[in-house]
């Protein structure tokens, strides 16, 4: 059976990465997304390596007064074996704190909407259809920083939300997994001084984790795996010591 | 030996001809810094012999390409994934623009095996996808981590240069983005001159945004690979004569090998298999994560690994081989550049007529195993009659050469100025893609038409390469 993939958020590196696996792999895609011609573009690059099909829907996926009408058009093609919530802005932190206007753009296109998806996305899977929701958080929700706490608070908010639709749906057959990247090389992150080294995994690096993750039982996902021993340390530091850390 | 052309410098970057060595300071390397989308930072090419500061952007569509190269007041160069040993994929104090996001494919015909892809596009991944499906690049140089633009610019060859010439005689169309705001068709039939322009043009007329290249059918990933002893000069050029109906042939040489030994080494021969085993190469799994010291890189270790090398060789005649490990033996490490040490390696790669071949070949072993400098590797294959279809393109028929050699500062570079010259006298030319050290009076009396490609070379686009060839500095 060719498995049924929808991307939110598909212009993103990392969920186009993924989708060329499942492309290869022969999946049917549906990729969902802001920009009509990047979305043609991405689509013409899977059918050519070898995806069954692609579709697509154009709508902003924060917008969520649209929230039930986005939701029907991306599952009018039936309910997907797995969904891949991948949009997602870094924001610009010194801006967030004099904007807030803009601030709440931040949270709201990483928490509020992505959380009112999960839910509609919960709420249309018919019963007894078995769902993988991969949901992208990140190491910066893990705790609060000086440099990007508006997006981290963000993310970390979304890990709790998941944490409670996985105890919900804890015998169901809806799975939720919560993936969660370190500094990843994409354009999001083209903005950040001195990118490269041994820290940094490409898009393609995190895909894979992501195909991992999706097949695995488990419940969270760092990737690369090392940031697991890293974000274990800096959770773990007394304030006294973090607070006093340029990290 | 070594003719003394004149000294091309700038600031923070000096390739000299003056008998010093460029500088490959670590030490004094400047710090990142960021100006808007645009970063500030060190860049070396695969040589590692420069790390000087360049404002690098990235473009990931074919808008963003117009736009970038469109809006930079600088000189701007479009580079690949930076293979290239010397400078032609430098541009120090300038603008870089890297295009390895610009890798989609636009579409692909698997029946035909034509595919149209965004110039980013590498082999690597490009092989990942066509080989299950039954198709292999036409051509393909000793990396699969290139990109087709970078391929193209430098008009790679491969093993089976004697039977299919160089990749530009497979490429059938490209769209380029140049500074004007155009973006430019260009194919062999309707803008021949263009076209022969970007073929091995180096990048500089323009960026190479999207590629149409025509596939090689195959029946299997596997290739029967046939590994044969050879003594010396004369017996490289009996087996190689021989081996002619083999669709790929390589020939690696012990660089210590003196006197009548002189070209002492292993032949090695290929064909695809049609076993309809398409396995998909594997991810690198070992890199090294940085320059080790270069005391690792001796005369001693090397001679160790090249009678290992010889010795393994001699023992095994004949395996079934996958592609991966016949074309690409060296990406199996992904950094391994970093084996030379901080002040990173030159390579040389000339290419002499044959009626010229054997004695040239024996002079320039016999030079480098006097010198005792050590060659990680030297490769030795016979290019055929097929003509070349860019202006710059390297290629010719005859005998090409190609070494490395840790940089170990003035005597290496003594040694590759006398290998150089050596190249010139005998009527051959050197590799720009290969090249840190090639005067520009060599490089205009070997690469006569030159001029053809100034006149097309977009204004916006300049190269480190070019600047010190040509001597051109303005926009």
């Amino acid at each position: 059976m060719t498995p049924k993939i929808l991307i939110l958020g598909a212009t993103s590196a990392i969920a186009h990465a993924y989708a060329r696996r499942m492309a290869v792999a022969g999946a049917s895609l549906i990729l969902a997304g802001r920009n009509s011609e990047a979305l043609e573009a991405n689509a013409a690059d899977l059918r050519a390596r070898g995806a069954a099909g692609v579709d697509i829907v154009v709508a902003d996926l924060a917008q969520v007064d649209r929230l039930d009408e986005m939701a029907a058009q991306c599952t009018a093609f039936g309910f997907p074996d797995v969904v891949l919530l991948a949009y997602g802005s870094l924001g610009d932190q010194a801006r967030s704190q004099n904007d807030p206007q803009y601030a709440r753009e931040v949270i709201d296109t990483n928490f509020t909407s992505a959380a009112l998806w999960l839910l509609a996305l919960a709420k249309a899977r018919p019963a007894l259809q078995p769902a993988t929701v991969v949901v992208i958080g990140s190491v910066a929700g893990d705790r609060g920083r000086a440099s990007n706490f508006v997006y981290g608070a963000a993310k970390g908010g979304l890990e709790r939300f998941v944490q409670g639709l996985q105890h919900a749906n804890a015998t169901g057959p809806l799975r939720i997994v919560l993936i969660k990247p370190g500094f990843v090389d994409t354009p999001m992150t083209s903005g950040i001084a001195g990118k490269g080294g041994p820290l940094w995994a490409s898009a393609d690096k995190v895909a894979g984790d992501i195909v991992e993750a999706a097949q695995s039982g488990k419940s969270e996902v760092y990737s690369p795996w090392f940031w697991w021993g890293i974000m274990m340390i800096i959770r773990n530091l007394p304030s006294v010591i973090f607070n006093r850390m340029k990290i | 030996m070594a003719a003394s052309g004149p000294t091309v410098q700038r600031a923070g970057c000096e390739i000299r001809s003056d008998g010093t060595e460029p500088t490959a300071g670590r030490a004094n390397q400047p710090e990142p810094k960021m100006t808007g989308d645009i970063s500030s930072r060190p860049v070396s090419a695969w040589g590692r012999l420069t790390a000087d500061l360049h404002e690098v952007a990235r473009i990931s569509s074919v808008a963003e390409a117009v736009d970038a190269i469109g809006n930079f007041q600088t000189a701007t160069l479009p580079i690949g994934l930076r293979r290239s040993y010397g400078d032609v994929c430098l541009n120090a104090g300038g603008r870089l623009l890297e295009t390895e996001a610009l890798d989609r494919f636009i579409r692909a015909d698997w029946q035909a095996g034509v595919v149209v892809v965004e110039a980013g596009l590498t082999i690597d991944d490009l092989l990942r996808v066509s080989v299950p499906k039954g198709w292999f690049v036409p051509v393909t140089p000793g990396t699969k981590f290139v990109t087709l633009g970078g391929a193209i610019a430098n008009d790679v060859h491969g093993k089976n240069h004697h039977q299919m010439g160089t990749i530009g005689r497979f490429i059938r169309r490209m769209v380029l983005a140049r500074s004007n705001g155009e973006l430019v068709d260009i194919s062999p039939e309707d803008t021949p001159e263009m076209f022969a322009a970007t073929i091995g043009g180096l990048g500089l007329t323009g960026i190479i945004v999207q590629v149409e290249l025509s596939m090689t059918k195959i029946g299997s990933a596997f290739l029967d690979v046939e590994t044969l002893p050879v003594r010396d000069v004369d017996d490289f050029f009996r087996i190689n004569a021989e081996s002619q109906s083999w669709p790929y042939t390589v020939a690696w040489v012990d660089c210590f090998a003196t006197g009548a030994a002189v070209g002492r080494g292993v032949y090695m021969r290929g064909r695809l298999l049609a076993d309809g085993d398409l396995t998909v190469h594997a991810r690198p799994r070992l890199a090294i994560p940085f320059a080790l010291p270069s005391f690792l890189l001796n005369p001693l270790t090397i001679r160790g690994f090249n009678a290992l090398y010889r010795r393994f060789a001699v023992r095994s005649e004949r395996r079934r081989t996958h592609y991966d490990s016949f074309f690409y033996p060296l990406d199996s490490i992904a950094t391994w550049n970093n084996l030379y040490g901080s002040r990173g390696f030159y390579q040389f790669q000339c290419v002499v007529p044959m009626h010229h071949g054997s004695e040239v070949l024996r002079q320039m072993l016999t030079t480098v195993a006097e010198a005792r400098q050590g060659s990680f590797l030297i490769v030795l294959k016979t290019f055929g009659e097929l003509i070349s279809p860019g202006i710059l393109s390297f290629p010719r028929p005859g005998v090409t050469l190609a070494l490395d050699f840790p940089n170990k500062g003035p005597r290496t570079l003594a040694l590759i100025r006398r290998l150089n010259a050596m190249a010139i006298d005998a009527g051959g030319r050197i590799y720009p893609s290969k090249d840190a050290t090639m005067t520009a009076d060599q490089f205009r009396s070997s690469y006569p038409r030159w001029e053809e490609v100034e006149r097309l070379r977009d204004p916006g686009i300049l190269s480190d390469f070019w600047r010190r060839v040509t001597g051109k500095t303005s926009r």
